[in-house]
């Protein structure tokens, strides 16, 4: 047993934390706060020259053929720095989905894109209020051609395609939902932006009229091949959040250190060192959840579906304790525009729903468990 | 990142499987399995007998205080070993309970400040259970501060004579021997007029009083000492140098990571489990399953915190005081859980006969004993503090008498 990442991931970590500091500092995350643009375009060109949006996509699809561990680690940096870019939506979604399922042609054709920068992709899978369900999904498919509503879809309005969710059956079973694949600029597509609490990551409302679209795996597996892809990205998704959290109490703790109030700094105060200690018992929590979520993932293990859902749920509840208290250590000044507490918290509060509320993970996990206790 | 076991660690596993499985005392199996937070009733036997059975089973097989050099009754495993071992030992660790101070608090003190011969007269001993260790540290007056503690030690000639107090000690109604800090010189500032010892429980001029609990039982004891004398030889570390040895006592609490750490989780996945209310079974209910998801990832959250803790040690790193959060996180989960275990038995649920309560009353007993998880070994409030400075590297607290003589510091607050 070594439970830990290898001296060359962590070096990578280095590489990319060092990478980060200097192209993506609080400044560039603002740009796409303010809506200047709608992400940082250099920066996703220079990931992709460092050879991070390929570095689990294996090399014969233009990628860096390193894999899952170290692409977690390259995550843990984008969520510190808040990276305003569509990372997750491109490579922990549309780029998983791919290589979970997708045909030859497919891979061969967008995953050299994604991984030189060419190409966003996203998954359209929900349809309004509610958590990941067949039943809800109700976008249609027939004859090669898709027609519905999406919304939200993370990066909808800047990606170049997406993988849809479409009901092809009307059965009630898990098997009436198949994937399929389209591309966003052409024709019967349209896009609207949307706003959303967190606007360093867009989304978008995406309207399919008999759009045309190739199917993505097998006709009828679609619902199972969501729930392994959403189970990939719940694993990469937490690291970005432990990324995020342990962010978000270094800067509590160090302003702690800084600001004096009664003639001490406050962190000398119990009442704000505890809350401290606290928010550092959940990273840690969450942390050591991922670990066990990035082993099983690397290593296509059956406890998989337990360890995403684990780490899916640590690391929200920490990304969100952290950001959220990270604002109480600064006071009055943490709920300004200039301090960029705002901008953890809106992160932190946006990914907690992207990829399924907690009432959808803790149902998940608590099923999962069941089944492996029952087996 | 590797969870599965090399080569080597799978045949170590199997051996100490296989040993386990020939040896283990499995007609206690059952009441084992029900018995949570170390409080341990066996109908038919003294539990500290059937304890020390099993502790020497272990150590004439050379599978106790696996970390232990060889010549010292241990197996000098590696942290990974020990680790899978205790992961074999499964419900069996929790007659480990008496030898844990031995094996993770006195042992490695007298290994680090004892001389060879004190090593090879007393580790043995320690290994196999036949002599039981306590440590001699709280007092009345000394609790979260330690280094306030006024139990004295006077030299006289080539001995030192005691008189004073100590209070919360475990299991020294059953234990040989003690390691006992003392002041040893009041007119310095209170850390630095401390000197530790080790001590025989037997010796006269020590009494030792059960204390009896909130939860009824009676772990606990006060040792009061009158005019007990030792000689010189029964020191350990330098005179003046105690608060740095009740350290080495301490880092090495924090060694034995991977120690047993009851949460509660696998009592109450169990019981959700098998409930069945008006509504159906338990654990359908929205309300169960977001508290079950919950402590759920408390409880493996700190499984892999030591699993990460466990490799460190592998590599030679010395594990920090980040595991302060294994109690911390522990204590209060331990609370909630048999408070919402008895939620879900609704009226029945005030009732502890364990022939008549739901799960033998496992939950009940579970509350009225999680108060001292909370408590002993650094309270919530000391372990937010050791994190929040020795982690976090905040301001240590504002300490009026640090600087001050031992013999000036007030002692009372009101009036």
């Amino acid at each position: 047993m070594n439970f830990d990442f290898s001296d060359e991931q962590k070096q990578l970590r280095d590489e990319a934390r060092k990478f980060l500091a200097e192209r993506c500092p609080p400044k560039a995350v603002r740009a796409v706060l303010d809506g200047k643009a709608p992400y940082d375009r250099e920066l996703w060109q220079g990931l992709a020259e460092m050879g991070f949006l390929g570095v689990a996509i294996p090399e014969n699809y233009g990628g860096a053929g390193a894999g899952h561990l170290e692409l977690c680690v390259i995550a843990e940096e984008m969520g510190r720095s808040l990276a305003p870019v569509p990372f997750s939506s491109t490579v922990y979604l549309a780029a998983e989905a791919l290589l979970l399922a997708g045909s030859e042609a497919q891979k061969q054709k967008w995953l050299p894109k994604i991984a030189s920068g060419e190409a966003i992709g996203t998954l359209a899978l929900f349809e309004g209020k509610g958590n990941p369900s067949p039943r809800a999904i109700r976008l249609a498919a027939s004859g090669g051609t898709l027609s519905g509503v999406k919304m939200p879809v993370p990066d909808g309005a800047i990606a170049d395609f997406a993988i849809v969710a479409a009901r092809t059956g009307v059965s009630g079973r898990d098997t009436d939902i198949s994937l399929f694949l389209t591309e966003l600029k052409g024709e019967g597509v349209e896009v609207k932006s949307l706003s959303n609490i967190d606007p360093t990551r867009g989304q978008a409302e995406i309207t399919l009229k008999n759009c045309r679209a190739e199917p993505l795996g097998r006709a009828s597996e679609g619902w199972s091949i969501l729930t392994q892809l959403l189970d990939r990205a719940a694993v990469l998704m937490a690291f970005e959040q432990v990324g995020g959290a342990d962010r978000a109490l270094e800067m509590g703790r160090d302003y702690a250190l800084d600001r004096i109030a009664f003639g001490r700094p406050i962190g000398s105060f119990q009442a704000v060192k505890h809350m401290l200690a606290d928010m550092y018992v959940s990273a840690t929590l969450a942390r050591s959840n991922s670990y066990y979520g990035a082993w099983a993932l690397s290593t296509n293990s059956s406890e998989l579906p337990e360890a995403a859902a684990a780490a899916r749920i640590s690391a929200t509840q920490a990304f969100q304790h952290c950001a959220k208290n990270n604002i109480q250590v600064h006071g009055g000044m943490g709920f300004t525009w200039e301090f960029d507490c705002h901008m953890f918290y809106r992160r932190a509060n946006a990914t907690a729903l992207g990829l399924g509320s907690l009432s959808y993970w803790e149902d998940a996990l608590i099923d999962r468990m069941r089944k492996r206790n029952a087996a | 990142m590797n969870f599965d076991d090399t080569p080597q660690e799978a045949a170590f596993r199997a051996q100490a499987r296989q040993w386990i499985d020939a040896n283990a005392p499995k007609e206690l199996e059952a009441e084992l399995s029900q018995s949570s937070l170390g409080r341990i009733k066996l109908k038919n036997h003294d539990i500290v007998e059937v304890a020390k059975r099993w502790q020497k089973k272990k150590a004439d097989a050379g599978w106790a205080c696996l970390q232990w050099p060889k010549e010292y009754g241990g197996r000098g495993a590696s942290p990974v070993e020990r680790v899978i071992w205790q992961q074999e030992e499964g419900l069996y660790g929790k007659l480990t309970q008496p030898f844990q101070i031995g094996e993770g608090m006195c042992g490695p003190t007298v290994m680090a400040y004892g001389s060879e011969a004190d090593k090879r007269r007393y580790l043995p001993k320690i290994a196999s259970g036949e002599e039981i260790w306590c440590q001699l540290f709280s007092e009345p007056a000394g609790g979260s501060d330690v280094a306030g503690l006024r139990t004295r030690a006077e030299k006289r000639g080539g001995e030192w004579i005691i008189n004073g107090q100590k209070i919360w000690t475990s299991g020294a109604h059953y234990s040989d021997y003690g390691i006992l800090i003392t002041r040893t010189d009041p007119t310095v500032p209170k850390h630095k007029g401390l000197t530790m010892f080790y001590i025989s429980m037997k010796s006269s001029g020590v009494e030792v009083k059960p204390i009896k609990q909130a939860n009824g039982l009676q772990e606990f004891n006060e040792v009061f000492f009158t005019d007990l004398r030792i000689p010189d030889s029964q020191r350990l570390g330098a005179v003046g140098d105690g608060w740095n040895v009740s350290l080495t006592t301490l880092m090495n609490e924090r060694m034995s990571i991977g120690a047993r750490l009851t949460t509660g989780f696998s009592e109450i996945f169990a019981f959700c489990n098998s409930l069945m209310t008006e509504d159906g079974p338990a654990i359908d209910d929205r309300a169960t399953r977001e508290r079950l998801a919950n402590w759920a990832v408390r409880n493996s959250g700190l499984k892999y915190t030591s699993y990460r803790a466990v490799s460190a040690l592998s590599k030679g790193e010395r594990p920090g005081p980040e595991n302060s959060i294994g109690k911390l996180v522990a204590g209060s989960m331990l609370q909630d859980i048999a408070a919402y275990a008895m939620d879900l038995q609704g009226a029945a649920g005030v009732l502890n006969d364990p022939d008549v309560a739901e799960a033998a009353g496992q939950f009940q007993q579970m509350l009225l004993s999680s108060p001292s998880m909370r408590i002993a070994g650094g309270t919530d409030e000391i372990l937010r503090n050791i994190i929040a400075e020795r982690v976090l590297g905040l301001p240590g607290d504002i300490r009026v008498d640090k600087d001050v003589p031992f013999n000036k510091i007030p002692t009372k607050g009101r009036g």
